[in-house]
């Protein structure tokens, strides 16, 4: 088998003529990190990569957008401009803020259930540069649709997003976007906590989340 | 250096500030017949102050007006030398000497005093010791005195207001498509634009106005987060609005307006962090609204009230930190169902058991309440329900409550 530079070799003596330049790759540079805001996850990605797409994919009630909202807040901290482009229109101002999501800083475009409209818009949104932040919240659109969304469409925002210094966070029930994510997260959640006495004062007191990326897993705690 | 205008004999002032205004655009009306205009920088194209001024008489002399011109290093003293002498003036040093106390304006006292004391011109008035006219004669005196040195020094104080910022054209053919309108806006807003510049202004706000064939005119009014004076920017602006809000007949007349106010000055830096240029932002913003509809985009803001899930979306602006957000609860985010999810709830002993929605079914595997809340029941829009917290079989945990008020069920949304 040929290595890459005997390849390389072959074809610009073939092609030599037709092009200017060499065929040189072109270096990329180490992406920056910036936190998730948990430092668990923190600690098993190395941070959410800027200037790429992240994938958090997982059924419903798995703590996709209790951590959305977290990386929201962490982006907010750092005083930087969030965007969310919601599918569904499923987005709970309330919650969010309790989970520490600056509102002030935050863009939300409501897409009323048209998936459709939400790419769109987060395509608007990345094109515009700077923010910090671009969310694309399809987490209610059923995966059947999600994966007749062309393989271009993620191609042309990973490449509108590459030399950007912008987090594109992308909120699904299945991974749809194969390679075009840079980092993928799979939610689960594992178990609910209850307090006090069933059927007389019990309430809904937190869940545990889990968070699984190339195999390794590790829990998400919102208790912050 | 500054050139004063005086007509000796009166004259309509809106006439004597036309004539000024071709020399400067920075005018002072000192008096119903005196107007002081900055003469600065206008040597290239006069020549000297004293053929400046003699342009400043030829023009006055066109527009039948008989006017004196005195050009002095500061308003006050050009003023006096304006009133003082005839024909062309080029006040130099102790030319002021000679001219009568009676310019200086003196309260009724101080004209009193000094004609006591013997002083008729400006020079009499300028010899006298300093100390002893501000013993004598107070602030008033020490004002004079300083005038009648030609020592005065003030900055000139402009009264000619800003004139309105507005285009208009009246079209000979109707026009019906947006795209001939739009290349007309263009054109519009360019001298519009280039008029803001020229005086070192920006738009906060623009007002379109169509006059529509056979129905009332079409009005747009654009509010600008800040102000701008992109011409383009506004021109992409005003087609998405018209997009949106296309007029419901043919196109008889464009007029455009902008409120001009001073623009927006900002400090940049290395170290501030990332956000969308301002510019760019409003486009998109437009182009967002375009797609879902206004009041679709925007930043979120919670309601003063406990009404549960009670928001509204108001202008998105960039960081005005209404309210830093802070880690107060430690309950997973929820996504709501919008509208409710009208549900079937099996609730043998007032306890949800099944729970059937629109995509939603399962059999209840936990759950916590009810949790009663109630408001508003002074007004029509009263609501009081009771909030369950429900771990369905088909995995998700959901947030379900039950109107009191016609007991029917709802799923309000998902813990996730």
């Amino acid at each position: 088998m040929k290595s890459s530079a005997l390849l390389r070799a072959d074809l610009e003596s073939a092609l030599g003529g037709r092009f200017s330049a060499e065929l040189n790759w072109r270096a990329r540079p180490a992406r920056e990190c910036v936190s998730t805001g948990i430092a668990s996850l923190d600690a098993l990605t190395g941070g959410l990569p800027r200037g790429a797409i992240t994938e958090i994919h997982g059924p419903a009630s798995s703590g996709r957008t209790s951590l959305m909202s977290a990386m929201l807040a962490a982006a907010a901290a750092r005083e930087e401009i969030c965007a969310l482009a919601d599918a569904g229109d499923t987005f709970d101002p309330a919650s969010a803020q309790a989970l520490g999501v600056d509102l002030s800083r935050l863009l939300w475009v409501r897409c009323g259930g048209n998936p459709e409209h939400a790419l769109k818009a987060a395509d608007m949104l990345v094109q515009a540069g700077g923010f910090g932040l671009v969310a694309l919240d399809l987490g209610d659109v059923s995966p059947s649709v999600a994966r007749r969304i062309p393989l271009a469409t993620w191609y042309r925002l990973r490449r509108a997003i590459e030399d950007t210094g912008t987090v594109m966070l992308l909120v699904e029930r299945e991974q749809t976007v194969k390679s075009c994510a840079s980092l993928v997260l799979e939610m689960r959640r594992e178990s609910v906590v209850w307090r006090g006495v069933a059927g007389c004062s019990r309430m809904l007191r937190s869940a545990r989340f889990r968070a699984a990326s190339e195999g390794t897993s590790v829990p998400i705690g919102l208790a912050g | 250096m500054f050139a004063a205008v005086d007509a000796p004999h009166g004259a309509d002032l809106a006439l004597l500030v036309g004539c000024a205004s071709d020399f400067s655009p920075t005018i002072e009306e000192t008096s119903p017949s005196t107007v002081v205009i900055s003469i600065d920088g206008l040597t290239h194209l006069f020549g000297s102050p004293r053929e400046i001024a003699d342009a400043i008489v030829r023009r006055a002399a066109d527009a039948g007006l008989a006017v004196n011109v005195a050009v002095a290093d500061n308003p006050d003293l050009a003023v006096h030398g304006a009133r003082g002498f005839p024909g062309v003036t080029v006040m130099e040093p102790g030319r002021e000497a000679g001219l009568p106390v009676a310019l200086l304006d003196p309260s009724d006292g101080t004209a009193f005093t000094l004609a006591l004391w013997g002083i008729r011109t400006f020079g009499e008035f300028a010899a006298l010791p300093e100390d002893g006219v501000a013993e004598r004669l107070g602030e008033e005196g020490v004002r004079l005195q300083r005038l009648a040195r030609g020592a005065g020094s003030r900055p000139l104080a402009p009264s000619n207001p800003a004139p309105p910022f507005a285009e208009s054209m009246e079209l000979e053919h109707p026009l019906t498509l947006l795209e001939p309108l739009a290349f007309l806006l263009g054109r519009l807003l360019n001298d519009l634009c280039a008029r803001l510049e020229s005086r070192g202004l920006a738009a906060h706000e623009l007002k379109l106005c169509l006059s529509l064939e056979g129905a009332a005119p079409h009005e747009r009014a654009l509010r600008l987060p800040y102000p701008m004076r992109a011409a383009g920017t506004f021109l992409k602006l005003l087609s998405l609005d018209l997009e949106m809000h296309p007029p419901g007949a043919p196109v008889t007349a464009v007029a455009i307006s902008a409120e001009a106010v001073n623009p927006r000055v900002v400090q940049h830096g290395l170290f501030i962090p990332l956000a969308p240029e301002p510019q760019k932002l409003e486009l998109t913003l437009a182009r967002i609204a375009k797609l879902v509809g206004e009041g679709n985009a925007g930043s979120p803001e919670l309601m003063d009230t406990h009404r549960p899930r009670s928001f509204r979306v108001v202008r998105f602006g960039g960081a005005e930190n209404r309210g830093q957000g802070r880690l107060s609860a430690i309950l997973p985010a929820l996504r709501l169902f919008r509208p409710a999810l009208r549900a079937k709830v099996e609730a043998p002993d007032g306890r949800p058991g099944r729970v059937a929605a629109d995509g939603v079914h399962g059999r209840v595997l936990e759950s916590a309440g009810p949790w009663r809340t109630s408001g508003d029941w002074w007004i029509k829009d009263a609501w009081a329900r009771d909030e369950w917290d429900v771990a369905l079989s088909d995995g998700a945990l959901y947030l379900l409550y039950r109107d009191r008020y016609d007991g029917e069920w709802f799923l309000e949304g998902a813990y996730d």
